[in-house]
């Protein structure tokens, strides 16, 4: 799926990334962790860049538009599919089994109920699950998502993930909270630095190497592993 | 379909676009009742062959103009003179804008168009220094107090009441510094407004370039137009090269010694303006204007000797026959001819606005060569004078209410492309955006429809004012009637028109700014620096 040799990245002038070396599988779900500014995002970012078409992408800033509803936001992710025409005609008035389809998917991030509101009147969380509604109706083999839950609660965050790799092949999340990435993905890469730290199954991750990419607040992170 | 998805499907779209399609249906419906009103019929006999005339001209410019450089150089001392006593006088009454009375003050003087003012002051001052400097002062000094005003009340409520001190240090250490780039970016903007005015002063004989515009105009020497024309894009686009803080005194300077704003037309320098005699300012030419002013009834009833009941009576009654005749002749067609121009023509700037602002989007057009291109022509539009425009289309197309339409809606939907393009290209899109057609509806256009809305409703005010001088190039607006009234040296009654013309932009302001109101409190909206560039 996706292949990294010796790739280095800058934002600006500013190196972000050091020497990466990567390989993601067809069918893996990963977690990518590590401390703000560790060059997570920018991974994300170039893994994105290089297969715009095979992705669905979900990137941290939700960047949805406000004045539209929840529905028109999320059909927003299947605009290519569609003549513009068609496109138009759907955002003055819906297409009823385009609202069918759309339904389905809000039913399972609890968002049924504010379908037909506009972003800006909703809460963060909620805009949040809209933005993966958003990416989870592209008909795409690769799910790629920056932060997708931060800001929802605990048992949310556990049910979401698990929906979204039970509906795509390969997934590759970027996760603040590492007991989700411990619960729901197959293989955790540790970034510090702009540099992978280690890159291991999760049965093999060790406290040591967590306590080394959250160097500072590793305390916490101890009682997580126990 | 499920029973849960039905009810569902009953219930309507909450969207907090509601107030701004709300308020678009209206417009639409609007333009669509006026219609049938609307003349287009084109008295030119032949437009085709004017038009290529002009056509061939823009392409052979003739830059060998006599007294080119003096008219350019009138241009910019009118205009930075205006800028520079406007901008003082505009803080000073910003400071002073709680008030009531300074409010009414300020709205009353910039809802009368400068051209009318130089009208007005003409009579006063003569065709002097003085009268053009005047004119462009008294409704731009309005115009700034409003602005800063507004500009000063939306950064007070950033830090203002963190910071402990008496009203002043509060104002130096919080107010200014936070509205300081704000009130100068509208400097710049203003000065850009200035020298399109002070172009339009010449139409009344002031020695600008619209002096020596008007004249190829009329004699049909399209080459020299050309130049004229092309030469006063390139100053307003070498603006920000030769206007900044250092220089501006310098320039303001410069021309306060070279052309001192007073009533003498003793100058220093060699004025070529276009009067015949030579005025002289005294208390009496302000007599002669109050008395010249007065209804005629008024001033008849004032020679008659002995006041009782039978001549008051009869007065009153002429009074209201002289009123009546005009109301009937004058005031209610052109009311009802500046209506129907200005909102045909605020149809065509929203449309304009909304179809042009793409072309500098750089979530549209991804080369930025391509976009400069569109920067470029929508800065030639914007910058020429609509009073140029319309005389321009007038010409080719004859009289009727199309050349006026066409000239106030292309000048302002390219300065409403202009800044709705900046404000989309301040946005953030996500990289997985589709093509070009399907960015433009569903990521762009509702993104950026509340700030579009605004500034068109800002635009709606000036477009009225605007609407209403075109009357002096023949279309029958108010400005017809008023400047028909000036020819025929019946004050009186140009007087009252002015009047009407200033009472008609104030309701138009106070209903724009409801409007604006009614859309913003149902959807609060970010605020964007660069809607102080649309305040007119």
């Amino acid at each position: 799926m996706f292949k990294l040799e010796n790739l280095n990245l800058h934002y600006g002038k500013k190196p972000v990334l050091y020497n990466i070396n990567l390989e993601i599988k067809d069918g893996e779900s990963v977690a990518v962790v590590g401390e703000s500014a560790s060059g997570k995002s920018t991974l994300m970012n170039h893994l994105y860049k290089s297969k715009p078409d095979q992705i669905a992408w979900c990137p941290q800033d939700e960047a949805l538009v406000p004045s539209l509803s929840a529905f028109h936001n999320i059909y927003a992710g299947t605009l290519t599919e569609h003549h513009f025409l068609y496109n138009l005609r759907n955002l003055i008035h819906p297409y009823p089994h385009e609202y069918v389809k759309i339904k389905s998917i809000a039913t399972a991030l609890d968002l049924e109920g504010v379908l037909k509101t506009s972003v800006d009147q909703l809460s963060g969380g909620q805009k949040q699950r809209i933005n993966i509604a958003r990416a989870m109706i592209q008909k795409q083999g690769i799910f790629l998502a920056d932060e997708p839950v931060s800001a929802q609660d605990d048992f949310h965050k556990v049910k979401i993930i698990k929906t979204i790799t039970s509906s795509f092949k390969t997934c590759v999340f970027v996760f603040h909270d590492l007991d989700l990435a411990l619960t729901c993905c197959q293989r955790i890469i540790g970034l510090a630095k702009g540099k992978i730290l280690f890159d291991e199954h999760v049965s093999n991750v060790t406290k040591k190497q967590l306590s080394l990419v959250y160097s500072h607040h590793n305390t916490h992170l101890e009682s997580m592993l126990v | 379909m499920s029973k849960t998805l039905q009810n569902n499907q009953a219930k309507r779209f909450i969207t907090s676009a509601k107030p701004m399609w709300q308020s678009s249906l209206f417009f639409i419906i609007l333009t669509i009742i006026c219609l049938p009103f609307l003349e287009f019929e084109i008295a030119h006999t032949s437009p085709m062959s004017e038009f290529k005339l002009m056509f061939l001209g823009l392409f052979q410019p003739n830059f060998m103009i006599d007294g080119i450089l003096s008219a350019f150089v009138y241009t910019i001392v009118f205009a930075i003179q205006a800028l520079v006593l406007s901008a003082v006088i505009g803080f000073f009454f910003a400071q002073l804008y709680s008030f009531q009375g300074i409010r009414l003050l300020m709205g009353f003087l910039r809802s009368i168009h400068e051209l009318f003012w130089a009208l007005i002051l003409i009579q006063i001052f003569g065709l002097t220094t003085l009268t053009g400097v005047l004119a462009l002062v008294i409704p731009f000094s309005a115009t700034f107090a409003r602005v800063f005003s507004e500009i000063q009340q939306e950064t007070t409520k950033l830090n203002y009441h963190q910071i402990k001190g008496s009203h002043f240090s509060r104002f130096l250490y919080s107010t200014l510094p936070l509205a300081w780039p704000r009130l100068s970016s509208y400097c710049r903007y203003r000065l850009e407004c200035a020298l399109r005015a002070s172009v339009v002063l010449g139409f009344i004989g002031l020695p600008t370039i619209g002096f020596q515009l008007e004249g190829y105009l009329k004699l049909g020497q399209y080459q020299e137009v050309s130049a004229l024309i092309f030469l006063f894009i390139g100053l307003v686009l070498s603006m920000r090269f030769w206007v900044n803080r250092f220089t501006l005194p310098v320039l303001f300077l410069f021309s306060i010694i070279w052309l001192p704003p007073t009533a003498s037309t003793q100058s220093s320098s060699e004025l070529s303006y276009a009067q015949i005699e030579e005025t002289t300012w005294g208390v009496e030419n302000l007599n002669r204007f109050i008395e010249d002013i007065t209804p005629a009834p008024l001033k008849n009833a004032a020679n008659i000797e002995g006041i009782n009941k039978n001549n008051i009576d009869r007065t009153l009654s002429e009074l209201w026959k002289w009123f009546y005749s005009l109301f009937e002749t004058q005031i209610l067609p052109g009311i009802s001819y500046t209506l129907l121009l200005g909102q045909f023509a605020f149809a065509l700037s929203a449309i304009l606005g909304l179809v042009l602002f793409p072309i500098i989007s750089k979530h549209m057009i991804k080369c930025k060569y391509y976009r400069n291109i569109g920067h470029l022509a929508l800065t030639s539009l914007r910058c020429l004078p609509e009073l140029l425009l319309a005389f321009i289309a007038l010409i080719i197309l004859g009289p009727s209410l199309l050349p006026g339409i066409l000239a106030i809606g292309i000048h302002n939907g390219a300065l409403i492309a202009h800044l709705v393009g900046l404000h989309s290209n301040e946005l953030n899109l996500r990289e997985d955006t589709s093509s070009a057609p399907n960015t433009y509806f569903f990521e762009l256009l509702p993104r950026v429809y509340g700030q579009f809305l605004s500034f068109t409703l800002y635009r709606g005010e000036t477009i009225l004012r605007e609407t209403a001088i075109l009357g002096i190039l023949g279309i029958p607006t108010l400005g017809f009637f008023i400047d028909s009234a000036f020819e025929e040296f019946r004050l009186d009654r140009a007087f009252l028109l002015i009047l009407v013309s200033a009472i008609l932009n104030i309701i138009a302001e106070a209903l724009a700014t409801k409007c604006r109101k009614y859309i913003h409190t149902h959807k609060p909206s970010r605020a964007v620096s660069s809607l102080a560039l649309i305040r007119n």
